[in-house]
């Protein structure tokens, strides 16, 4: 079982590789949006030392959401997914590797940059600091949680939108937390709790996320 | 039995309504600490918020029942349930700001309670959005129901929200605080609890209502239902 679930890890990666923009045009929009609110709100730093937090999160929730669009969609136009249904394999478990993937590829890059981005806003470097553990954190749980959105509008007209509609409002808890976490570590007090919480959403999310995908998937196929 | 069941829980509702209105408005105190008159959005806002969390806990439920047995009109009740789930979460939301306004000075606070209640109405507009978007009516119950169901858990956070196990720390601090329906005045609480009966009231008929057009509607290819309509002519 472990190879099956290998063997879809690196299919998904090599894929991912090959489409680069794909991957690239996220880490780009993450990039400008948090660019564009400096722009918009004046560059006094302290007011941007305030919401720096929140403006890289929900960047990154966009950014995210924005890429859910190829989790499922590709192999539901070529008709992979529905072999993928057919296989003796657990799906939650193929959903799991798929998500894993997507992940490495979407969210990882988001982490990577962070810290650049945390320095267009003036953070100290503590906070820096904590606001990458926060995305490592917290982007996994944004792609387990929009990956049910993803299979639920499977090839629907509606589009980014309707997937927005659905998936904000189950993102908001852990954009709560992780914008949390990094407003605690500037004003200097007590990060576990918030990092404890969001382990535990990251936990909750891996065992629940791929059973209800693969149910999802499953109504979006009939 | 919906017909003839309609209109008996409608009179129920207005009744129940006027009733309540009435205790609200003359049989209550007339002030409530500092809070004056405008207390009395109290009647409106707690049991409209009692139905959007009861609602959302029923679509759920019809959901669950649904996508186990299988069943058609599971799926037409839980579809029925939303929009007045909304409309109540709505109401609940919008006197809420009301009463915010009026006796602490802010329409709109981020204590966690209001925005649950907030991501709640998201989350019944996210059903009734997706069941629209979707063509085949069967596949559209149950990405809805599936959508339903991964939204419960906000109803606990709703509820919990307010019960903080030190209500000094710094966390704690919110519009909402614990429970006090244990120590209000008992004319208080009856006019509340008329106020909610009249929205259950309220809710079983428009639910009714709204599932009886949705089975007309979805069973229109069948011989039943030109019979009926037949008949009616």
């Amino acid at each position: 079982m472990w190879a099956v679930l290998q063997c879809m890890l690196t299919r998904d990666l090599i894929l991912a590789i090959r489409r680069m923009s794909d991957v690239l045009t996220t880490l780009f929009f993450f990039v400008i949006v948090v660019s564009l609110f400096p722009l918009g709100i004046g560059a006094d730093m302290d007011t941007l030392r305030a919401i720096a937090p929140g403006v890289v999160w929900v960047a990154a929730l966009l950014a995210s959401m924005l890429a859910l669009g190829r989790l499922f969609n590709e192999d539901f136009a070529d008709g992979t997914l529905e072999q993928w249904i057919l296989t003796p394999q657990p799906l939650a478990l193929l959903v799991l590797s798929k998500i894993v993937a997507h992940w490495l590829v979407t969210g990882v890059p988001l982490v990577l940059i962070a810290p650049l981005l945390g320095l267009q806003y003036d953070l100290p470097a503590n906070a820096l600091w904590i606001l990458v553990l926060s995305l490592l954190v917290g982007t996994p749980v944004l792609s387990l949680i929009g990956a049910i959105g993803a299979a639920l509008t499977l090839g629907l007209r509606g589009g980014g939108v309707l997937i927005s509609l659905l998936v904000l409002p189950l993102y908001v808890p852990v954009l709560i937390f992780g914008a949390g976490v990094v407003d605690a570590g500037i004003s200097g007090l007590d990060t576990q709790a918030h990092f404890w919480l969001m382990s535990a959403f990251l936990v909750l999310a891996l065992v629940f996320s791929p059973l209800a995908t693969a149910a999802a998937l499953r109504i979006s196929i009939e | 039995m919906a017909d003839r069941s309609i209109p008996w829980f409608m009179g129920a509702a207005i009744v129940l309504t006027l009733l309540g209105l009435y205790c609200s408005f003359f049989t209550t105190p007339d002030v409530l600490q500092d809070q004056k008159e405008y207390y009395r959005i109290i009647f409106i806002h707690v049991p409209a918020a009692w139905m959007s969390m009861w609602l959302y806990v029923i679509m759920a439920g019809w959901a669950a029942i649904g996508l186990v047995f299988n069943t058609r009109l599971s799926f037409m009740m839980a579809t029925a349930v939303a929009p007045t789930g909304a409309i109540f979460t709505f109401l609940a939301l919008w006197t809420g700001s009301f009463w915010g306004r009026t006796s602490w000075g802010t329409w709109w606070d981020w204590d966690p309670r209001l925005t649950f209640e907030l991501i709640l109405l998201f989350l019944f507009i996210g059903y009734m959005a997706l069941h629209a978007a979707i063509d085949d009516p069967r596949r559209a119950d149950r990405a809805s129901a599936l959508l339903a169901l991964v939204g419960v858990f906000c109803i606990p956070i709703i509820y919990y929200s307010v019960q903080c196990p030190d209500p000094n720390s710094l966390n704690c601090r919110a519009l909402h605080q614990t429970s006090s329906l244990r120590s209000i005045e008992s004319s208080i609480l009856i006019s509340m609890m008329i106020m909610a009966l009249a929205y259950w009231m309220y809710s079983f008929a428009a639910v009714l209502m709204r599932v009886r057009s949705i089975i007309l509607e979805r069973e229109k290819g069948n011989e039943w239902v030109s019979e009926l309509l037949g008949r009616m002519k």
